[in-house]
């Protein structure tokens, strides 16, 4: 097993109730493993406790990255949100403790 | 590193309305600059400042606007370096006079201010109650009662217009973030909106600059996995765009941070949906084949940017008045800390509704196990909690309720409850978006002093 963050960094940002996150490969072999098995399913599902979806998922292969785009996240949109971190910078960090198969 | 022959530097000197001021003025001061571009204005800044405004004809533009105008506005004159900013918020002219009179009473002289008007759209909204939120599709109409502001994100085009005065200071409301750099580009190589690369290339060094020091290091650094060296002296990022439209990224010289692959490749997907559809005022960018590469210490190169031409319409920020958010805090450690929070929860909540207070929304945390990621599968039980308790509605005696019951229970919850916060109440201003046709918006350029 290979954590996200093990291979990957990223950051979250917000727009409304939505909030991307981008997941960047560090080198050519993470970025394969996050390509096959980073899938918008599994990332769902890590999120789906605090997320409604649904979910975007956009590949950027010059960039070794993918891009999540989850609408719902955001405990209704940051200007209204009664949570502590109304923006989800912090859910970055959520993304990098999903476990995946590895090589 | 030298700017490349015949291209333009742009520096950012602020992200949001409270950055830091002190890395601005080295930019300036070091960076060899030819524009200098302040972001000021979140989401729903202008919808508060509004607010401001009503009580205060005179105010009404960012809080901190002549503290940070005052760090920068001699180092920028000294140096010939133009400032654009959209630190007006509601009120760019009152900004421009504010400026020009702290000038001069610095001895600066008369400081000519270039003010953009034109989007503050309230009124004519209010006769458009038909247009359909983006998102939720809902009328505006339900929206009306309770607008307190409405702004068009502006685009580079009326900022180039300001620039064009000669003015060395030009101060805008709602604008988008990277027109603000795309302006000065534009200015400088005489760009025009029929050449989509060069479009391209200003709007993509915008979005990577618009959020000043996410690009050399800031929130990036993760001790013994992203290091960041001396991040207590994070410098500012700049970038050089060639007439070619060519573009490298850079930062103070001799300031902290790091400007590499990995800083700009996060800040390049910072906020953005859809890679291939990046709406701005000025183009619709897309960055599915951009290349990011390192070409020298703390100097990066951006390539592959294109776009395509703008929409007909601008996006239009609605904020209103949401009702309150009410809050308290209180703290448990020890052998079943998270035990004790989690009566005490439950006895507040009950507490309140005895009281006969209701709430449209209520949202219980437990700060060191759930408070950002939820519980998940179950957290491990630290060693300390901070129980926080928030709810909505619509009136500020039942927000103030609930900081007053969790403070309450220092005496009257579970044993070794400590810490509690005084009780806080917010009023919300939220925000929606709706899409307005560009022709129904008049831009306006007013210079303030003369050159």
């Amino acid at each position: 097993m290979v954590r996200v963050y093990d291979i990957a960094h990223g950051r979250a940002g917000d727009k409304g109730n939505t909030s991307n996150i981008s997941v960047i490969a560090y080198d050519e072999a993470g970025w394969t493993i996050i390509r096959e098995q980073l899938t918008g399913e599994r990332v769902m599902r890590h999120f789906a406790h605090i997320a409604t979806g649904p979910l975007k998922r956009y590949e950027l292969p010059k960039l070794r990255a993918l891009n999540f785009v989850i609408e719902g996240a955001l405990g209704g949109g940051v200007t209204r949100s009664l949570a502590q971190d109304a923006h989800g910078k912090s859910l970055s960090a959520l993304m990098m403790t999903i476990e995946l198969p590895g090589a | 590193m030298d700017k490349p022959s015949g291209a333009v530097r742009i520096g950012v000197g602020s992200s949001f309305a409270d950055d830091r001021i002190e890395p601005a003025v080295e930019i300036a001061e070091r960076g060899g600059l030819d524009y200098l571009a302040f972001e000021c204005l979140a989401e729903r800044t202008i919808a508060r400042e509004n607010l401001t405004r009503q009580k205060d004809p005179e105010k009404g533009y960012t809080p901190r606007l002549l503290e940070r105008m005052g760090a920068v506005l001699g180092p920028c004159l000294q140096r010939n370096i133009r400032i654009v900013t959209n630190m007006g918020a509601a009120n760019p002219l009152g900004a421009a006079r504010a400026v020009r009179s702290q000038a001069k009473a610095a001895g600066l002289g008369d400081v000519a201010c270039a003010v953009v008007l034109g989007d503050d759209v309230s009124e004519l909204l209010r006769g458009m109650p038909e247009l359909p939120i983006m998102e939720t599709g809902e009328p505006l109409e339900s929206l009306l009662p309770r607008m307190a502001s409405a702004n068009a994100y502006l685009g580079a085009d009326v900022l180039l217009q300001a620039l064009q005065t000669g003015a060395m200071v030009t101060i805008s409301g709602r604008v988008a973030d990277p027109s603000l750099f795309l302006a000065a580009a534009m200015h400088f190589h005489g760009w025009g909106y029929d050449d989509l690369p060069k479009l391209a290339a200003g709007t993509a060094a915008g979005h990577i600059l618009e959020c000043g020091t996410q690009a050399s290091g800031g929130c990036f650094a993760d001790p013994g996995k992203k290091e960041v060296t001396d991040l207590a002296g994070l410098g500012l990022p700049f970038a050089d765009l060639d007439a070619e439209g060519n573009i490298f990224i850079g930062k103070t010289p001799g300031s902290g941070g790091r400007v590499d692959v990995h800083t700009c490749t996060e800040q390049m997907l910072y906020e953005l949906h859809d890679p291939a559809a990046y709406f701005t005022p000025d183009c619709v960018l897309d960055i599915t084949d951009l290349e990011i590469s390192d070409v020298g210490p703390d100097r990066v190169r951006l390539r592959g940017a294109r776009a395509r031409p703008r929409t007909p319409t601008y996006k239009v920020t609605v904020g209103y008045h949401d009702g309150y958010i009410g809050e308290g805090q209180l703290s448990f450690a020890g052998i079943n800390a998270y035990g004790r929070a989690k009566l005490c929860a439950e006895v507040v909540l009950e507490r309140l509704k005895r009281r006969g207070f209701t709430y449209s929304e209520t949202r219980v945390d437990y700060i060191g196990m759930s408070s950002l990621h939820g519980m998940g599968e179950g957290r491990p039980e630290p060693y300390e909690v901070r129980l926080r308790i928030a709810v909505r509605t619509t009136d500020r005696k039942s927000a103030d309720a609930v900081g007053f019951e969790m403070r309450a229970c220092h005496v009257n919850g579970p044993t070794g409850a400590g810490g509690g916060s005084d009780p806080m109440v917010r009023e919300v201003l939220a925000v929606q978006s709706v899409l307005l046709p560009r022709a129904l918006v008049s831009t306006q350029v007013v210079l303030e002093g003369s050159l």
